[in-house]
């Protein structure tokens, strides 16, 4: 099972911040998202959204390990 | 909440004062400190609070990587970030910057770029509460174009 995060906008549009899915990548996560929420897995897949594997960044596909944390971040907004 | 001791992110007020007294003790080859202190604006009335989310882990790394690249830079003996996070009403202190070199014009400067970061790059997620309701903030184009004069 991976733990997910979600930030921001993100996760007010969710109704969650976190939530544990059970995914092998971090495209069949966002599917399983965007089977449960189409608007949210719109979002995830939005401009200026990055996604961090267990708090690095990473871009485009990758596998997920288990108990693997993903987290998906919304443009930052500095302090 | 973060491994580095010259780094905290914090959900408590904190005392500005009381923050620059301890990072001014017991130094005997620090010519010069300079701080700043940032504080939430009531924008006229418009913003009710300010709340702040970091990423614990990610946020504070981030933050750790850019200061020590700017203790570096400018040659700092030490330096000192409080962020607040949560929930921030109008008035009370979100940062405090201190930092410390031989010389003032290092000081000031590396203050200076250090808020710039923080305003501008550093990985937090704002919302403002308004009397009009929520919404998201982004860095304004101003932000930016401060951190830019350092790059």
């Amino acid at each position: 099972m991976a733990r997910v995060l979600l930030f921001g906008r993100l996760a007010d549009q969710a109704g969650w911040r976190e939530r544990s899915v059970e995914a092998g990548s971090v495209a069949a996560l966002r599917q399983v998202l965007s089977a449960d929420d189409a608007s949210l897995g719109e979002a995830l897949a939005g401009p200026g959204v990055q996604v961090a594997i267990d708090k690095a960044i990473v871009r485009g596909d990758a596998p997920l390990a288990a108990a693997t944390e993903v987290a998906f971040l919304p443009p930052m907004s500095g302090g | 909440m973060t491994a580095f001791p010259s780094i905290s992110l914090t959900a408590q007020s904190f005392e500005p004062g009381a923050l620059l007294t301890t990072f001014c003790a017991g130094r005997d080859e620090t010519g010069a400190v300079a701080s700043f202190v940032g504080l939430a604006r009531a924008e006229h009335g418009q913003a009710v609070a300010l709340e702040l989310e970091a990423y614990p882990g990610f946020t504070d790394v981030a933050i750790a990587d850019f200061a020590e690249a700017a203790k570096a830079r400018f040659g700092l003996h030490d330096y000192r970030i409080v962020h607040r996070i949560g929930r921030i009403a109008p008035g009370e202190a979100i940062v405090f910057v201190a930092t410390a070199a031989g010389h003032r014009r290092a000081a000031f400067e590396a203050c200076d770029f250090l808020m710039d970061w923080l305003k501008s790059r550093a990985p937090f997620w704002k919302k403002e509460h308004g009397a009009d309701g929520d919404r998201w903030i982004e860095p304004t184009a101003q932000d930016r174009t401060d951190a830019e004069r350092w790059d």
